[in-house]
């Protein structure tokens, strides 16, 4: 890889392996020789170290013009699209794995997305910074300012963040669409996994940010 | 290694070939052509696999001289931008194969070549010809060139249209297509401006009902107020304003005349020109009309991702911003019922003031998104890079 020199997405700490932290744990959770639909694939990060590595047959969303161009330039197929609006194209269950990535919190309908994210895929993989972090709730009462922490680093008035949510928030929205939940992997301030944080309210303080596996369920 | 390819005449068109003698090419307006002459270019070699072919299609005023000098116009190839040696189709790792369109005027059978019949040229009693008939025509050069798939079918405008057709009539022998500037369907707005250009060329006296052969002459203002017309729609306003503004043609001030004081005047007559030595005004009534009924959707009740249908073409689409003859939305129409498929889609626009010209312009990013999208795509083929 050679992610190691790329400078980390919205500031979030980069592990040895060159990767987002949040990206090392999808990559991790998908099958060998999988189909993957990368919604807001950025430069196409995950989607190369998935084909390359990992024998998936990779396709990429993304809204930035730059991002797509060079995802394509790098061999990745990638369209120029918009999760809000292009994800109704696709066919029912045409994706072992869809990965929404740091991008939830910039989409104008959440619950749609989500929604669209279990039906195109078998497994839906969201990551997003978690509002709920001790630190922002401490931003906010003893500076009474917009937090702002290494995963939400843009200031108010010019961040896509237009949807963030807790960890609690998140789940409770699972249970309201019918989604199963089918992993939850909150991680710390290090950019590590706690194990630590298996109670829900517990990893809502501590996790800085949280991977979720979903599925739609079956009996809904 | 050696092209195991019968060679046939090598003139000032290229090769010539003549198909359909066994059994003529259907036309979609049910006659029935053939024998008939296809003339094209080839760069490079087959190899041994015969998985290297690369066709590219030409658009509306192209031929087949894609990267070699044109014999007319003494000019280099349309796109020697993109073919040649360590270029995106680079002639050491790929066999390109160029021809000219049913219908057009540089050595494939046109309104201006002689009707066996009568022994004149055919004129109007040409049969009218569609994107899909280019197509077969394609199709049976490719196979008399002993070809089973080809690993590339790419083309703008036009030749865009014929890598749509390509991949929705052929999905087996296409690996992948790229589409460049293009739409599924000719506008309302395209038709128009085509029949612009039509009626100019039929409105010139010396069109005489297309049998203008006969008489010695040719409809030079009507098809050079075509090119002129046309030219317009393949710039954009931004373009137009940058190389010409309203800066005057060789003068001080204005002659309050009708001469060409203003600079974008003399450059459009110069394309109108220009475009006279090289075409036939017939070819142009042909390759316009098939254009205009291109409309891929059509044959499958209007739903556009049924023309597509289990496809494994590999696609990338590319479009220009601002490109309003195949603006990006009606790209985006492609890429839609692509993915309404699962097909596997690459879509890239690029930021340009160069209108649709932009496809044949050094782009940039036009050259590293192909660069990028054919080698890989050619390392999973198993095609060895140069």
């Amino acid at each position: 890889m050679t992610g190691a020199a790329r400078s980390p997405a919205h500031g979030i700490e980069v592990q040895q392996t060159g990767f987002r932290v949040d990206l090392r744990l999808i990559a991790d959770m998908i099958a060998p020789g999988a189909r993957v639909l990368d919604v807001g694939c950025g430069d196409g990060q995950l989607l190369q170290h998935l084909t390359r590595n990992r024998d998936v047959t990779g396709r990429g969303i993304e809204l930035s013009q730059a991002g797509v161009n060079a995802c394509v330039g790098r061999g990745l197929s990638v369209v120029q699209g918009d999760a809000d609006t292009d994800l109704r194209d696709y066919p029912t269950q045409a994706f072992d794995y869809v990965v929404l990535s740091q991008t939830l919190q910039a989409t104008r309908r959440p619950r749609q997305v989500i929604t669209e994210l279990v039906r195109i895929g078998r497994h839906a993989i969201i990551s997003f910074p978690n509002f709920g972090y001790w630190r922002v709730r401490m931003s906010l009462l003893t500076q009474g300012r917009m937090p702002r922490t290494p995963s939400l680093t843009h200031k108010w008035h010019d961040t896509p963040n237009i949807h963030l949510c807790t960890i609690l928030d998140f789940t409770e929205l699972c249970r309201d669409l019918g989604v199963r939940i089918d992993r939850h992997v909150p991680i710390n301030s290090r950019g590590r996994v706690a194990p630590l944080l298996a109670s829900n309210r517990l990893a809502n303080l501590f996790g800085e940010q949280a991977v979720f596996q979903l599925s739609r369920r079956t009996d809904s | 290694m050696d092209q195991p390819i019968e060679t046939h005449e090598h003139n000032r068109e290229g090769f010539t070939v003549t198909l359909g003698k066994e059994s003529p090419l259907k036309l979609d307006c049910g006659v029935e052509l053939g024998p008939f002459t296809v003339a094209y270019q080839t760069y490079g070699t087959l190899n041994a696999e015969r998985n290297n072919t690369v066709l590219v299609c030409h658009a509306l005023s192209g031929d087949q001289f894609v990267a070699s000098t044109h014999p007319l116009t003494g000019k280099p190839g349309w796109w020697h931008i993109l073919v040649g040696p360590g270029r995106p189709l680079d002639p050491d790792r790929y066999f390109i194969v160029c021809a000219n369109v049913l219908g057009g005027c540089m050595g494939t059978v046109g309104p201006a070549s002689k009707d066996p019949n009568t022994g004149h040229p055919y004129g109007l009693s040409f049969p009218v010809i569609t994107i899909a008939d280019m197509v077969r025509a394609q199709a049976m050069l490719i196979d008399h060139l002993g070809i089973e798939k080809l690993f590339c079918v790419i083309g703008g405008s036009m030749g865009g249209m014929q890598v749509l057709q390509w991949a929705s009539m052929y999905p087996d022998r296409v690996y992948t297509a790229v589409p460049v500037g293009t739409a599924a369907r000719h506008s309302a707005q395209n038709i128009a401006f085509h029949e612009v250009g039509r009626q100019a060329i039929m409105a010139d006296p010396e069109w005489r009902g297309g049998q203008y052969y006969l008489h010695g002459t040719t409809p030079r203002a009507g098809l050079a107020v075509a090119r002129m017309a046309a030219h317009i729609t393949y710039l954009s306003e931004a373009a137009l304003r940058r190389k010409f503004g309203r800066k005057l043609q060789d003068r001080k001030e204005v002659t309050y005349g009708f001469d060409a004081d203003f600079q974008v005047e003399s450059y459009l007559r110069h394309q109108g020109i220009t475009f006279v030595e090289r075409f036939d005004p017939n070819s142009y009534l042909y390759i316009t009309r098939a254009m205009d009924y291109f409309d891929m959707a059509a044959e499958h009740g209007g739903v556009l991702a049924k023309s597509f249908k289990g496809t494994a073409v590999r696609f990338c689409l590319v479009s220009f911003s601002s490109d309003w003859l195949f603006p990006t939305n009606e790209m985006r129409e492609i890429v839609h019922a692509l993915n309404a498929v699962a097909a596997d889609v690459s879509f890239v626009e690029i930021e340009t003031d160069k209108g649709h010209d932009a496809f044949l312009l050094d782009e940039p990013e036009l050259h590293m998104t192909l660069g990028g999208f054919l080698s890989a795509a050619a390392e999973r083929a198993g095609i060895g890079s140069p």
